[in-house]
């Protein structure tokens, strides 16, 4: 019985030990490769990304080398990436500019909705609330052509505000933090209207200060979600310089897989700031979610 | 609460004279006014928001659904339903989602409650775990390409690997196996978020029912079927809804790894989507919106449904 418990435990180790690995394994491989020059990249993986190019000479070997460690340490591509050609940080600030004012406005309009959402309850706003809920669920593909159609009224079409303007007002933060905020006691927000608050104080004095690792949470979610966005940029967005590095990062040619391996760790960085700090936050803010339900 | 009511009932008790009721009821009905314009406030300029830029232009989309073209509004109710379902594009698109979808949701609720069951038991070196697992999340879909193109390619190194076990070369991206590469691109995203939600469900079972099932000498599987898996019924739903949810993101990595025209059998809605975009062919999208939102719609009110048939009978 002993020795099946603990060969059981050992087996259960050794699985968790494989998915760790192979979880772990990609990020780790990009950021590492990223330290490699760029005839070490060509001499591994010339093979795979020559045909992009359509050119055969580059590749020297017909497999590819998968490795872990680089021959020589080199910063190279980044110096190439961050210092010789500044069209790839402009890219990133494209990210950026799209992408912070989503997480803020996001953010500010979500609290200000669950405030009214957990203060004053009733059918009509049990109703929008699972309207919300619905909504949230649509998959992109829905609510792609409607945003295109009021970008395109809007005549914001082809700026960034097509792409900032519904993702201020998505609803999956204001399901979130609801979610949250209703957990305050109420006999707080009651005391603190006898003592005469406003609701503007009650909501700044004393729901904000309650929800904060909440909206934290809640800012890493959005983040990594808009950060990795994909489908709106192409849509909206036809210029390519206008395109975040999300995109762009796909348009790269085979010439240059080095730079790429560069860029992309780049671009993973504040992702994986943002996990470091906020891991704990993060999943106290994915546990929170709980069911779609009440 | 219990002061506010304290409160009232000592005033209740006071005699009042006639012109006082009538003025508190008075305060009273200015007070629900008060409390409507507040939340009004409140929630104004989300209301107005969605308006704008979701439920107008849905509704804008469904009517173009149903119109011959935006020149001519003659109204063709069916038609442009009937012409999207006839397309082939739309059928490839439609066929690849949904089969890619019905293997690769129960995949990740099935696994992630199996990482979740993990994490639980006595291993070393938990929290490590958990990081790890949960680390893809966080990883910009872009970012990883490069290593999956090398992985995936035909000289990649799953091939280099597999031949050494005397397995032929499979062309992963173009072939009949391309889903099972963006399954596990999807499972490998998305099985971390789906565990935290687990992991956090089974903290919630009540431990008492547990050490009840212990003592009374239940099995293993029995206290996972007949205790937790009832308990945890409505993250079940949560997180299939998700995972269908994130299923129709993994054009992410699709388009990614491969552009604009991939293999056809990863030839996702959203490409349908981009390539009618092209041609501006408004009617079909529209067409083709609305029914992807009443299949969701209805998929959701059947999930709904399955959860209550199944836990009804545990509370919280």
């Amino acid at each position: 019985m002993r020795k099946n418990y603990y060969l059981g435990r050992g087996l259960l180790t050794l699985v968790a030990v494989f998915f760790a690995f192979a979880f772990l394994m990609p990020t780790v491989l990009t950021i590492s490769n990223s330290f490699m020059t760029q005839s070490e990249i060509s001499a591994n993986y010339g093979t795979v990304f020559s045909n992009a190019a359509g050119n055969t000479n580059t590749y020297i070997s017909d497999t590819v080398n998968l490795k872990f460690i680089p021959d020589k340490v080199s910063l190279s591509q980044y110096i190439t990436v961050l210092i010789k050609s500044p069209d790839y940080l402009l890219k990133f600030w494209n990210s950026v500019i799209l992408v912070v004012p989503i997480v803020l406005l996001q953010v500010g309009v979500a609290s200000i909705t669950a405030y009214s959402f957990t203060r004053w309850r009733g059918k009509l706003r049990s109703f929008l609330f699972f309207f919300y809920v619905i909504l949230m669920l649509m998959p992109y593909q829905v609510t792609l052509v409607p945003n295109y159609l009021v970008s395109d009224w809007l005549g914001i079409l082809n700026t960034r505000w097509a792409i900032i303007f519904p993702g201020m007002f998505a609803p999956f933060s204001v399901f979130l933090l609801t979610k949250f905020m209703r957990r305050i006691p109420a006999s707080l927000i009651e005391a603190a209207k006898l003592d005469g608050s406003s609701e503007w104080q009650i909501f700044k004095d004393i729901c904000l200060p309650q929800c904060r690792s909440a909206l934290y949470s809640i800012a890493i979610l959005v983040f990594i979600d808009y950060w990795n966005m994909v489908e709106q940029p192409l849509v909206l967005l036809q210029d390519a310089e206008k395109q975040p590095l999300s995109v762009y990062l796909s348009t790269i040619n085979a010439n240059e897989v080095g730079l790429a391996f560069a860029i992309a760790t780049i671009y993973m960085v504040p992702c994986l700031l943002l996990f470091l700090h906020g891991e704990d936050y993060l999943v106290e803010g994915i546990a929170h979610q709980g069911s779609v339900k009440g | 609460m219990s002061r506010d009511k304290k409160i009232r009932v000592k005033r209740e008790k006071r005699p009042r004279p006639p012109g006082k009721a009538a003025r508190r009821a008075w305060e009273a009905s200015n007070e629900r006014v008060r409390d409507v314009l507040h939340s009004m406030a409140f929630m104004g300029p989300s209301l107005l928001g969605v308006s704008v830029f979701f439920i107008v232009p849905f509704l804008v989309v469904v009517y173009y659904s149903v119109i011959r073209s935006p020149i001519n509004r003659e109204f063709v109710f069916l038609d442009n339903f009937i012409a999207v379902l006839q397309n082939s594009s739309f059928q490839t698109a439609a066929k690849n989602t949904a089969a890619f979808s019905a293997v690769a949701v129960p995949l990740a609720v099935v696994l992630s409650l199996g990482l979740a069951l993990m994490l639980e038991c006595r291993i070393p070196g938990k929290s490590w775990l958990r990081t790890f697992f949960l680390s893809p999340m966080m990883v910009p879909v872009a970012s990883v390409v490069l290593i999956w193109q090398v992985v995936f390619h035909y000289n990649g190194t799953l091939n280099a690997v597999l031949s050494a076990f005397g397995i032929s070369p499979v062309d992963w991206l173009n072939s009949a196996y391309c889903q099972v590469v963006i399954i596990v691109l999807f499972l490998w995203k998305n099985l971390g978020y789906n565990m935290i939600l687990f992991m956090a469900a089974l903290n919630n079972i009540p431990k008492e029912l547990l050490e009840v099932a212990d003592v009374e000498g239940a099995s293993p599987a029995h206290k996972f079927f007949n205790i937790k898996l009832r308990y945890l019924s409505p993250t079940v739903l949560f997180v299939t809804i998700l995972s269908i949810i994130s299923s129709f993101k993994v054009f992410r990595e699709v388009y990614l790894l491969t552009g604009d025209y991939p293999y056809i059998g990863l030839y996702m809605m959203q490409h349908f989507m981009n390539n009618t975009f092209r041609y501006q062919e408004f009617q079909k999208m529209s067409a083709a919106a609305v029914l992807l939102a009443l299949v969701m719609v209805v998929l959701i009110i059947l999930l709904f449904r399955a959860e209550d048939a199944f836990g009804k009978d545990v509370e919280g």
